[in-house]
């Protein structure tokens, strides 16, 4: 756990001394200010379905450039030799980068509560609880998107392509749910199972059940595994 | 220690290392010297553990790198070859961060820095970033965060490449110094840098080693014979064919005339020594000796026979 701080920490240093997690979060916080109040009063409803709607498809873009940088720029500099013939476990590492990315995620998420303001002013009989499981739902899309750049950030030196190779999986993923209509009935239930969509919108609507649950943890541990390993066998190339 | 028993590396159909074997004691000071791609970087990555042997064992401290990679790496000090820093990173925050994941906190940090920041002259550049730091002062504070444990063992791919000549004898001096009581293995593709800093020399070469000992004793393994340049006057034509049969154990092996001078090349084995009865000789038939140089064997043709010689036979 130490070294996984020290790697956490220097990470998160890293993105606030350079322009990368400004941009990211000031940008972030206008596409979904945007995205949020251009419809909520129109609904006029109480509620922030608009913002919990909108989030999940900012993230396909955002997630992945905030990750892309993570593995592949220290695999392009070099430093991932410092870093691999130091003491530390690759899950160590692995781990640090991935908990940077996601409190970067986490405090986008934070400053839209700024809407939940403008919930309270202008709406009645306001469903907190509904509000607090749509916050975990994006966190937990989030942090299962963030596993995913993390993969693909690990897998080459190039961040562009790490960035191409994240919106990739991450699509496969949100769209799955739609495709669900041309897939043969007999796998309808694997592809829905595996759409984000499905176990996102149950936890949003105030469900949180333990499949949806399972499902986000299985992924991101399959996508952090799947880093681990993609690191390990750079000792064998 | 570090011991390599037939260690091999291949990339694909690409054998980089081929079965080398040695042994470093404490204490030692070793170079590898190769051309450039002949095999360095390569060995020292899988004594580090960055890389994976496709055969063979590495031994550090009678502990196996591929059961007990971590261990060792707590023992090594690696400077990698392209000295890779996250330019973002102000000198300070790089060092402590290294020395954070090594275990060095507090007083013990603040102790290793004066030590590193000492050793490695970074007086001056503690606080600034590394972006803005010159090639000379990257190479050292990556030499410095190599050592920020104070390792027994240091492992250095080309310490100097990069550095003025200024620079280049105060690492060398530092690598001396820090030979005194550790174990370094540096790796140089600069024969002139190897010679004057390392104890014991390994010229690497396609993947092999093909010569393996100290300075002197790689010079008398490995030199032919002795090539002896001599300008007289006043030799005639008889005088200078009787030569080889007045002079034992030597030949001539080019004769010039100049302009009433002769230029003569003569070479003999190199545990002989035929220069005082060739200047009895040229007394006795009344040369004067204008030059006798005799031309020495150096590393440098060593290296360069032994790195060519494969050349032309492939």
């Amino acid at each position: 756990m130490h070294n996984t701080r020290t790697i956490f920490l220097r990470e998160i240093r890293s993105f606030f001394n350079s322009p990368m997690a400004y941009i990211f979060l000031v940008i972030f916080a206008i596409f979904n200010g945007y995205f949020f109040t251009s419809t909520f009063f129109l609904y006029n409803q109480s509620d922030l379905r608009s913002l919990f709607s909108v989030v999940p498809m900012v993230y396909l873009i955002f997630v992945p450039a905030i990750s892309m940088g993570l593995i592949a720029r220290e695999i392009n500099i070099g430093t991932m030799e410092t870093i691999a013939t130091l003491p530390l476990k690759t899950y160590e590492f692995v781990l640090g980068k991935y908990l940077a990315v996601i409190s970067l995620i986490l405090l986008g998420l934070v400053a839209t509560i700024i809407h939940l303001f403008t919930l309270m002013k202008f709406g009645s009989k306001i469903d907190y609880g509904a509000l607090l499981t749509g916050y975990i739902g994006l966190a937990l899309v989030g942090s299962m998107y963030a596993a995913i750049g993390t993969f693909a950030s690990s897998i080459t030196d190039n961040q562009v392509v790490a960035f191409i190779i994240g919106v990739f999986i991450v699509l496969i993923f949100f769209l799955m749910g739609f495709f669900l209509p041309l897939v043969p009935t007999n796998l309808a239930g694997i592809i829905q199972y595996l759409s984000v969509d499905y176990h996102y919108s149950n936890i949003s609507r105030g469900v949180i059940d333990s499949r949806n649950l399972v499902y986000f943890f299985s992924v991101i541990g399959f996508f952090l595994a799947m880093t681990v390993q993609s690191l390990e066998v750079r000792k064998w190339k | 220690m570090i011991k390599v028993r037939n260690l091999s590396k291949n990339y694909g159909d690409v054998e980089a290392v081929k079965s080398i074997n040695f042994e470093i004691q404490d204490g030692e000071i070793v170079g590898f010297l190769g051309e450039n791609g002949a095999g360095k970087t390569t060995a020292l990555q899988m004594i580090t553990g960055y890389l994976a042997p496709t055969s063979g064992m590495v031994e550090v401290n009678n502990l196996n790198i591929s059961d007990h990679a971590l261990e060792i790496q707590t023992q090594i000090g690696y400077l990698p070859e392209l000295n890779p820093l996250y330019p973002e990173m102000t000198v300070f925050e790089y060092l402590e961060f290294i020395a954070k994941v090594r275990k060095i906190t507090g007083k013990q940090f603040r102790d290793a820095l004066s030590r590193v920041v000492d050793k490695c002259g970074l007086q001056g550049v503690v606080h600034k970033h590394i972006s803005s730091c010159s090639k000379g002062y990257k190479q050292r504070i990556g030499l410095a965060g190599s050592m920020i444990h104070d390792p027994k063992i240091l492992i250095l791919d080309e310490p100097v490449t990069g550095l003025d000549p200024n620079q280049i004898v105060e690492i060398r001096e530092l690598i001396k110094s820090l030979g005194r009581e550790k174990l370094v293995l540096m790796s140089s593709h600069i024969l002139q840098e190897i010679q004057a800093t390392v104890g014991r020399i390994m010229i690497i070469h396609r993947g092999e080693i093909v010569a393996n000992g100290t300075n002197e004793e790689l010079m008398s393994n490995f030199r032919g014979n002795t090539l002896l340049n001599l300008e007289v006057k006043n030799a005639n034509e008889t005088s200078l064919k009787d030569l080889s049969v007045a002079v034992p154990n030597m030949d001539v092996v080019n004769l010039e005339e100049k302009t009433g001078r002769h230029i003569l090349q003569i070479e003999y084995a190199q545990d002989v020594d035929p220069r005082e009865d060739l200047f009895n000789y040229a007394v006795s038939s009344g040369w004067v000796i204008l030059k006798m140089t005799p031309t020495t064997t150096d590393l440098e043709d060593i290296f360069r026979k032994l790195t060519m010689e494969d050349q032309a036979n492939a």
